[in-house]
């Protein structure tokens, strides 16, 4: 048999009279995609960087690369914000798959912002102790070298690093721009993908407590890929429900205002089973991402071995993205079910902020009692985005950009305070620290005092914001556990300043590394921006405020 | 046949691969259990796209796929670096942050 014959036995040639319908190109609107796509742009360089450009002049190049990439990202963000994608001209792009509208550039812009700190505390290098003369930052020299061994030995002595930090760095960028925008489920699943794994990975490659670094990246690995699987699971079974997977078809069809039924469409919209099961494990899943009560075991673990600058992106951004993909998914696809999840929101809200803020009262580690915080704070969203109404959505815009910042800026203080173990994470060490090193100590003061929602930094603009708007939207008893529970939180916040303040020193106490350039940056931004949004936020509350409506 | 039975199938291998994340204890086990999931749902996505008689449930399928390997390529790097440094992939073992 020839060549021909055996092909032509599973193709069929095309002929004059039965040609291809020809594929229509899809329709791309690259200028206003264009956050993501310089952002995934750089991450691919940065790659081509790790392969090409000898080992001693990367870590510039990929910071140039990093840094430059999150700059021109967020200028589009502005330029698209003031041409009126937010507001007038938003709409739905990419034939459908990413949604162009106030909240996505809000919290694209929240989030690019924060990476651009969160990478200054990355390429931080003058932390550590000089290496065999070479200057080291918080990654492990070789992440494949087994702890202790010679190879490692042998790659510290080199004076490698793990340059591949910030391209990874770029790609969970790209995953959270997308995350938030998203506008239909299968771009939601692949963008919390895209974010999830380069985190997984960063957690694994602190330099110090390596075993610890490992153990808190299989943890969160295994529990977010159990998570996620919860999630398609669910993006499954709602596909089932609404035979589509856009936002707005579905929602139509929630709504029961959905054109052209189908038989097969009718039969499966009678079928209330899938709508709630799969919506209660999508919204399961994002929860699981927010770190939100029942979901929030992985959350102290992770925080506590991950190296502290990516302890401290990864709270703030991680929250921003999730918050975001969950307010759309509650406010785009389901209002129509808001009288079934309200209930369990309130239920999920309260336990919450309450455990989040008792547990931490028994914290001895400073990292996983900010992770006990950050519990604590997701339920104090989470009473924003059961309002329901369009404050509930600025508002919860507005809590976002305020925590992200104290957050990021919280753990680039953590990462000074260091002992001949790297850092000094355990509480007792922190006594004294504010007659030891009094300006290191008020900046973590006024930290504490943000998270903790004293008036004057921005916790209290964004609590107050989030609070008033859940009591308007008929959540009054929500609101009264918030007080209590913050209440509660003051009290651990309070504490450590007390412990820095007022109690002595222990003579064999941690030092205050002086850093570079980078973390001052980080930090400085970080108390500038809970000072202006704390004395002046109506600026931002406007701008959160025009940004608070959703394309459909 | 009646393409809701292929949905049970695919709610039995998700139910199975849930438990098996919850009651077993090497990680490269539980991690397979994951997979499990991954493709019951993708199960449940095609049974759903030929019950609606549209692609999309099909062209995820493909999407999770390549999201599965890319999970795998990732997992099995933090794993093999666990049991390197431990010399034991069991998740009772990692219990250096437990309280």
């Amino acid at each position: 048999m020839s060549a021909t014959a055996v092909h032509s036995l599973w193709t069929t040639a095309t002929t004059a009279a039965d040609p291809i319908a020809k594929i229509d190109a899809p329709k791309i609107e690259y200028g206003q995609l264009s956050p993501v796509l310089i952002v995934i742009g750089a991450a691919i360089i940065g790659i081509l960087v790790e392969a090409f450009v000898p080992r001693r002049s990367r870590y510039h190049a990929q910071m140039f690369v990093s840094a430059v990439a999150l700059v021109a990202a967020f200028a589009a963000v502005v330029a698209l914000a003031a041409r009126g994608y937010g507001t007038t001209k938003a709409g739905i792009t990419a034939m459908g798959a990413v949604a162009v509208d106030g909240p996505a550039l809000f919290l694209q812009g929240t989030i690019l912002l924060t990476s651009l700190v969160g990478l200054f505390t990355f390429a931080e290098r003058r932390l550590d102790p000089e290496a065999h003369g070479n200057r080291v930052d918080s990654f492990a020299a070789q992440a494949a070298a087994v702890p202790g061994s010679e190879s490692e030995q042998k790659a510290v002595k080199a004076g490698f690093t793990t340059t591949e930090v910030f391209p990874l760095l770029l790609f969970a960028v790209v995953g959270m721009l997308v995350f938030p925008a998203a506008n239909d489920l299968l771009t939601l699943f692949v963008a919390l993908e895209v974010f999830s794994l380069p985190l997984y990975l960063l957690c694994a490659l602190a330099r110090r407590k390596r075993l610890m670094s490992q153990e808190a990246a299989v943890k969160y690995f295994l529990l977010g890929a159990f998570a996620s699987a919860f999630t398609l699971f669910g993006i499954a079974l709602l596909y089932g429900y609404a035979g589509s997977m856009s936002y707005g078809t579905i929602a139509q069809v929630v709504d029961g205002t959905v054109q052209n039924v189908t038989p097969a469409l009718a039969d499966t919209m009678g079928n209330d089973a899938l709508l709630l099961v799969g919506s209660a494990l999508i919204v399961m899943g994002l929860l699981f991402k927010v770190g939100a009560v029942p979901f929030h075991m992985w959350t102290p673990d992770v925080y506590q071995g991950a190296p502290t600058p990516v302890t401290g992106f990864m709270a703030a951004a991680t929250k921003v993205a999730a918050f975001g993909a969950l307010l759309r998914i509650l406010y785009v696809v389901l209002p129509g079910l808001r009288w079934d999840w309200r209930p369990v929101m309130w239920g999920v809200a309260i336990v919450t902020m309450l455990a989040g803020a008792i547990v931490a009262i028994t914290q001895t580690d400073i990292k996983r009692l900010l992770a006990y915080s950050s519990i604590a704070h997701a339920g104090f969203i989470l009473a924003g985005v059961i309002a329901t109404t369009p404050e509930g959505i600025s508002s919860v815009l507005f809590y976002l950009a305020a925590y992200s910042f104290v957050t990021i800026g919280a753990f680039a203080v953590v990462t000074l305070v260091r002992d001949a173990g790297g850092e000094a994470t355990h509480l007792s060490k922190w006594a004294g620290l504010g007659r030891r090193s009094p300006l290191v100590a008020a900046v973590f003061a006024v930290f504490l005092l943000a998270f903790a929602g004293i008036p004057l930094t921005s916790g209290f603009s964004g609590k107050f914001a989030v609070f008033k708007a859940a009591a308007e939207g008929g959540a009054a008893p929500l609101v009264v556990v918030g007080v209590i529970s913050s209440a509660i939180a003051a009290f651990f916040y309070i504490r450590v300043i007390v412990l820095m303040f007022f109690s002595e020193p222990r003579p064999e106490g941690p030092t205050v590394a002086v850093p570079s350039p980078l973390t001052m940056t980080a930090i400085g931004v970080g108390v500038a921006v809970t000072v202006v949004l704390g004395v002046a936020p109506q600026y931002f509350l406007d701008l959160a405020g025009q940004a608070g409506v959703f394309v459909r | 046949m009646n393409p809701v039975n292929y949905l049970y199938l695919a709610a039995l291998l998700f139910t199975i691969g849930a438990t098996g994340v919850l009651i077993r204890r090497n990680a490269i086990v539980v991690f397979m259990c994951v997979e499990l999931m991954l493709n019951a749902c993708n199960l449940a996505f095609v049974a759903f796209s030929r019950l609606h008689g549209n692609l999309d449930g099909q062209i995820i399928a493909f999407f999770t796929m390549v999201v599965a390997a890319a999970e795998v390529v990732v997992g099995l790097a933090i794993i093999v670096s666990l049991f390197r440094s431990r010399h034991s992939a069991s998740v009772d073992d990692a219990s250096l942050m437990k309280l």
